[in-house]
């Protein structure tokens, strides 16, 4: 089957500083991708610069074949791209309702409609006047989750849906999801819950400072290789050519004798990104 | 009752200047931007539909039909050629971008039309002067009156555009976080673009209610942009029913102070401006954040 979505060599910096490196990456129609790593290792500057949002500095990304790493955002989703962004970002000033007919504006049609989004979240119902700003976490990555399909992606990319919220809302916001799958819809999602990336991806891709260090299908990798190469302790084998991505069939970290190990580069790596930070803070003063 | 008379007639001003103000308001409610070119933009209004009602005789309202969609495609323009490029580049670009406008169509008016004031009250009859008696000897002036009734639709119509359309809901998202409404779909640059034009539309019309209540000149903008901001800031910025409330306050200042004396018609109107400007300040703290920060840096 053909990759729907093709990253080659993508990179993406916050002002000097690298923040996606040398990224290459396909994603087939179905694919439930889970991007995976500690915080600073770039996943969300991926996702945002995969959905227009942040400027990519080099490489190219392909939908269907077509070069759309110049594209505006809002062209993007109308081509079938969306993104449910870190923290929700929902229009506070507007209700629920607006909150989610406001994403007709990309014009697409499909399975995805105003009463089919509130047949996937029906706790959205009771809610529909009230204003995004008012609801709770849950409430409103539901919001955030439905606004952005009822542009009707074929690509739906999810950035920390869970994060801050409660363990119950967290499962009402993956059971919903589970729906979202069931309809073929592609999901690319950042996730820190390894046991959930586990339990829901068909496909496990691993960054370490800005570069993939694994990708591999979900139940090829343990909980135990993902943390390591979370940390870095596993780096990816030098494959020919110099791609740049890892072995997902590596021995298996022992969680109780790496866990120091992993520590310790976890550490080493902190105080390199330091020194980068510093070094490219000198070079712009 | 001279008193009630005055505030009547106050109330009257306040809703061309509420027409006035509302453009500025909504562009600046929608795109944060001050267009300083907005008291010019209503003179360019006014001198189209000078030419084509006077020297070319058309009737005043047919010459608004062919105004308004001219200067909505004008406002489009100053969008995709003035604004978002100026925007880019910072908050107080668009203050200088508007500002060196202005200064160009004053300059362009007087070269064109030369300092003659200008009005189209002979257009219309006696509309210009008919007014309405009320019990109690009181006096309303039609064209004062139809203007105040155009500047509430305008404003409710504004208003229910925004609550209740998809190019409202579309033009809020944008206004609120633009980065979010494109990765939703909403195509930024177009929806702004159409503020912009219906900013003009509105434009025109207060355009229209000067050119038919009163004279103006190549160098009439600035007084108008002066009145339009007095109106904004006094009725809260980028609120449309406060558009209104400012208005009606700057106009009721304006008219009790032409009885107290002779300057001041303007005098109270500015003077009230500044009290509320200040009482805003205050309230939001800022008066005392700029004090507070004086004190630090003096040695």
């Amino acid at each position: 089957m053909n990759a729907l979505l093709t990253i080659e060599s993508l990179s993406a910096h916050h002002g000097q500083l690298p923040a996606v490196r040398d990224v290459s990456l396909q994603v087939r129609q179905g694919d439930i991708l889970a991007l995976v790593g500690a915080n600073g290792a770039g996943k969300t500057t991926l996702l945002r610069t995969l959905a227009g949002a942040h400027r990519a500095s080099g490489g190219t990304v392909r939908w269907d074949g077509v070069d759309i790493t110049r594209m505006p955002a809002n062209e993007r989703v109308a081509e079938g791209l969306a993104l449910v962004p870190e923290g929700r970002r929902l229009f506070a000033g507007m209700t629920v309702r607006e909150n989610l007919l406001v994403a007709r504006a990309a014009g697409r049609r499909g399975q995805w409609s105003f009463d089919t989004v509130l047949d996937a979240f029906p706790q959205l119902v009771p809610k529909l006047n009230a204003g995004a700003g008012e609801l709770s976490g849950g409430q409103q990555q539901a919001v955030a989750i439905g606004r952005a399909l009822m542009t009707n992606p074929r690509v739906l990319l999810l950035d920390e849906v869970s994060l801050g919220l409660s363990p119950l809302a967290v499962r009402g916001v993956y059971d919903a999801l589970r729906g979202v799958m069931g309809q073929g819809t592609t999901l690319i999602l950042v996730e820190q819950d390894l046991q959930r990336v586990q339990a829901v991806a068909s496909r496990i891709v691993c960054m370490l400072e800005g570069s993939v260090v694994a990708d591999a299908p979900a139940d090829q990798l343990t909980r135990a290789q993902i943390t390591a190469f979370y940390f870095g302790v596993q780096r990816p084998d030098p494959a020919p050519g110099g791609g740049a991505t890892g072995s997902a069939n590596g021995e298996a970290a022992d969680d109780a004798s790496r866990a120091p190990q992993a520590h310790q580069t976890h550490q080493t790596h902190q105080a390199h990104q330091a020194h980068q930070t510093h070094q490219a803070h000198k070079e712009v003063a | 009752m001279n008193l009630l008379n005055q505030v009547i007639q106050g109330i009257l001003l306040g809703g061309y200047y509420a027409l006035l103000a509302c453009g500025l308001s909504f562009m600046f409610g929608v795109m944060r931007i001050i267009n300083l070119a907005h008291g010019s933009l209503t003179v360019v209004a006014a001198y189209l539909l000078w030419v084509l009602a006077e020297p070319m005789g058309w009737h005043p309202l047919l010459a608004l039909l062919a105004v308004v969609p001219a200067m909505a495609l004008l406002g489009w323009l100053l969008h995709q050629l003035v604004l978002e490029r100026s925007a880019r580049l910072g908050a107080l670009v668009p203050l200088l971008a508007t500002f060196g406008l202005a200064s160009v169509i004053d300059n362009v008016l007087f070269q064109h039309f030369g300092a003659d004031t200008r009005s189209l009250a002979t257009s219309i009859g006696t509309l210009a002067y008919d007014s309405w008696e009320l019990p109690g000897g009181l006096y309303v002036g039609q064209l004062p009156t139809l203007v105040l009734v155009l500047a509430i639709v305008l404003l409710g119509g504004l208003h229910a555009m925004l609550a209740h359309t998809a190019l409202g809901r579309q033009i809020r998202a944008a206004s609120e976080d633009a980065d979010t409404a494109r990765l939703v779909g909403v195509r930024t640059g177009t929806v702004f673009a159409a503020a912009s034009a219906i900013t003009m539309v509105t434009v025109t019309l207060a355009g229209a209610s000067l050119a038919l209540r009163a004279t103006f000149d190549p160098f009439s903008g600035p007084q108008q942009l002066i009145f339009a901001f007095e109106a904004v800031i006094i009725g809260g910025a980028g609120s449309l029913w406060g558009t209104l409330l400012g208005g009606v306050v700057l106009g009721v200042a304006q008219n009790l102070g032409a009885q107290v004396h002779p300057q001041g018609f303007l005098i109270a109107g500015h003077a009230t401006f500044l009290v509320i400007l200040l009482a805003r300040l205050y309230a939001s703290g800022a008066l005392r954040r700029f004090f507070s920060t004086r004190r630090r840096a003096a040695p």
